[in-house]
């Protein structure tokens, strides 16, 4: 399902795949990769990866990023790649940043738009449906995913998420 | 509060349950230490804590369920949270997506000023802080519903935060009385809905239709106060009152305006709090109770068995009446949390620090909101009980069904009867015909007009109250006659003239001499023979009560 989905949203495979993400983004996932004190907390990945040690980057962590990103990891150069965008994210620890606020958004100053509630978008189906591989009758079609066990189910060909 | 959680016999004595054991559940503050309840947890690959529960001890058969609730309200607008598509159930599949929607490159996010507005007043009539700043954030997730392969939510900090929502439970038997409990509500945040996902088995694909994608959604986290189901559904009844009341959403579970998620755990009293199981696909009110009561009885036959609960996700399945693991969730989930570059912090204000020479359309005044806030269900409801000397338990049956506290209130405006007597009449006759078809109060024949006439011939005792009730079944079949009419058709007038009562009563005893004498030999139930009979003689036509007087004074005699 995986491969499906990364060829539909036109994800090549191999090195060229952590070129692909925007710039921040990928910044953004090795900043969190690398950043064991992150405000939260939450993301502990320090289990799993050795930021602070020799840099190198475990099987399991690959087998998570891949599932989690849909990003394939094909080639040992991808993963030096990625060890190496890590060690250059980690270089933000050499900063102090104790008692500084985080600046979350360059944004942060603006003023957020606020529209009214009117209807102004919308009726362009079949505009589109046209960027869509497969299609029917005016549903777009993807593999199927993320259904639960029960075989009674099958009795059932439609059933809402 | 006596002992905790009743060991749980069967399913089927839910109901007994509710009123008796649910009453005397073990009332515990906030969990302290365990940070697995009442988190929106699968957020990270971090560790959960992980509490297995002690093999049960001699003598101790005690169990303690907490449930914690995550509700999602699909806000009540015109267009969409992000984009100005229209929001609408039913529609041609794909009609009202725009690019954003569809997440087409190049499209940016605009916040709709309703949304927030609704999120808003219902943190107000949650008692919650509503923060100044709120902020964006992404949580990304890869769903086929999901085109953009994010969400955009408040993960960091929701716009509201720290309120209560308080309900009532009915505790005890004979007398029971209405006990109000409180559940924390931890944050309510806005976030955006996904597309809805159509699963074709047989052909193994999925159809994705996008006009729920964008729609703006509340999400309403509640701590783990709750300790079951019957709690659980009556807090979510509660809250559908409210957002109703308040006009942020429809709250209609059948149509998916609002969709509970529970947290369910099960300890031994004292004990740190267990492993929770995340019971999802909890749509119907109906089921909602049902589901998690039968969840927290699985997580007790497990322990009980030396089995380990684990922490996963579950859905209910109504047909069979348990609850399913899903398979969706290979391991731990990470949602890679980041804050949404697209928007800026969401600023909201007060009367004091409203920005001089700002434009009204751009600024939303938390003050001026609070102000606006219609009569909220609770308020309504002391009113009821204060203004017509009802009980609470009338007046939450007025506010349960839609509609029937205009009818009520509309009877009373046109009538002279007591309000005791209207509610009465509206809770029980009135009620029970629309029950007994499966009406809505919308689409009952009878008006409040029409009532309000019956109950004011039954007041001046021109009829009598079983007259009353065959006046009321005419009227239910709408044949276009006014009460007046129904009783003059059929004769159904109370006698008037006590003179003639006085003769029939005496004729009936002349002619039944037995019942005399059982009557005066003590069998006190003889005089109910003798009142039928009086009645029969006068067709109906009298009422009881009068009968008895005139029987006993003349037997006095």
């Amino acid at each position: 399902m995986s491969s499906l989905l990364s060829a539909s949203r036109g994800l090549r495979t191999g090195e060229a795949a952590l070129r692909r993400p925007r710039r921040s983004e990928m910044w953004a996932r090795a900043a969190h990769l690398g950043l064991r004190a992150a405000a939260r907390g939450r993301r502990g990945f320090t289990s799993k990866a050795d930021p602070q040690g020799s840099g190198r980057v475990t099987g399991e962590l690959i087998q998570h990023l891949e599932r989690l990103s849909l990003v394939d990891f094909g080639s040992q150069e991808a993963v030096a790649r990625l060890e190496k965008a890590i060690a250059f994210a980690d270089r933000l620890r050499a900063v102090n940043t104790d008692g500084v606020e985080p600046m979350e958004s360059v944004l942060e100053d603006r003023c957020l738009y606020l529209r009214s509630d009117n209807v102004v978008e919308g009726s362009c189906a079949e505009e589109l449906l046209q960027n869509s591989h497969r299609v029917v009758e005016e549903y777009f079609v993807a593999p199927p995913g993320n259904i639960s066990w029960s075989k009674l189910d099958e009795k059932q060909p439609f059933s809402h998420r | 509060m006596a002992a905790p959680m009743l060991r749980w016999c069967c399913p089927g004595r839910r109901f007994a349950f509710a009123w008796v054991g649910c009453g005397s559940c073990h009332r515990r503050g906030p969990p302290t230490g365990s940070t697995s309840n009442g988190k929106r947890g699968q957020s990270s690959v971090a560790q959960q804590p992980h509490f297995t529960a002690q093999k049960p001890r001699e003598g101790e058969h005690e169990w303690a369920a907490v449930v914690g609730l995550e509700i999602h309200a699909q806000i009540a607008s015109n267009s969409k949270l992000f984009s100005g598509s229209q929001v609408h159930f039913a529609a041609p599949p794909n009609s009202l997506v725009s690019f954003f929607d569809a997440s087409l490159p190049g499209t940016l996010p605009v916040l709709n000023r309703r949304c927030v507005e609704a999120a808003v007043m219902t943190g107000l009539a949650l008692d919650c802080h509503i923060n100044r700043k709120s902020l964006f954030d992404r949580k990304h997730y890869f769903y086929a519903d999901l085109p953009a392969g994010y969400q955009i939510t408040q993960q960091r900090l929701p716009i509201a935060v720290n309120g209560s929502l308080a309900y009532s439970v009915c505790v005890g038997r004979k007398p029971s009385r209405m006990v109000t409990r409180t559940v924390r509500v931890k944050q309510i945040q806005l976030e955006q809905d996904s597309g809805k996902s159509l699963h074709d088995d047989l052909r193994s694909q999925t159809l994705i239709d996008l006009n729920r994608a964008g729609i703006g959604l509340l999400e309403l986290v509640l701590e783990p106060d709750m300790s079951c189901g019957e709690e659980a559904a009556t807090a979510v009844r509660e809250l559908q009152l409210i957002l109703q009341a308040l006009g942020t959403s429809q709250a209609n579970m059948a149509e998916g305006q609002l969709r509970v998620d529970a947290n369910i755990s099960v300890h031994r009293p004292g004990e740190p709090l267990g492993v929770r199981t995340e019971v999802k696909n909890l749509n119907s009110a109906r089921f909602l109770a049902k589901a998690i009561d039968y969840e927290i009885q699985r997580q007790i036959n497990e322990l009980e068995n030396g089995g380990e609960i684990l922490n996963e996700t579950r859905s209910f399945d109504n047909r069979l009446g348990c609850t399913v693991p899903m398979r969706d969730k290979e391991g731990r989930q990470d949602y890679r949390f980041m804050p949404e570059p697209n928007l800026p912090p969401l600023l909201l204000y007060d009367s004091g620090s409203l920005p001089s020479g700002a434009d009204p359309q751009q600024v939303i005044n938390v003050d001026q909101l609070r102000e606006r806030l219609p009569e909220l269900p609770r308020v309504t409801r002391e009113r009821l009980v204060r203004q017509y000397g009802m009980l609470p338990e009338h007046s939450c049956a007025l506010l349960n069904e839609v509609g029937l506290l205009e009818f009520f209130q509309n009877v009373i405006k046109e009538t002279r009867a007591e309000p005791k007597k209207v509610t009465s009449w509206v809770l029980n006759t009135f009620l029970g015909f629309l029950k007994q078809r499966n009406l809505a109060v919308s689409e009952s024949p009878v008006t409040p007009s029409a009532l309000a006439e019956l109950l004011d011939l039954l007041d001046r005792k021109a009829i009598s109250s079983s007259a009353a009730k065959q006046v009321f079944e005419e009227l239910w079949r709408n044949d276009g006659k006014t009460p007046a009419q129904i009783v003059a058709e059929k004769k159904l007038e109370l006698l008037q003239d006590p003179e003639a009562l006085e003769q029939l009563c005496r004729s009936t005893l002349e002619a039944h001499p037995h019942v005399v004498m059982d009557l005066k030999r003590g069998n006190a139930r003889a005089i109910n023979k003798l009142i039928g009979l009086v009645r029969k003689a006068t067709l109906g036509r009298a009422d009881p009560t009068a009968i008895k007087e005139v029987l006993e004074r003349q037997l006095s005699s």
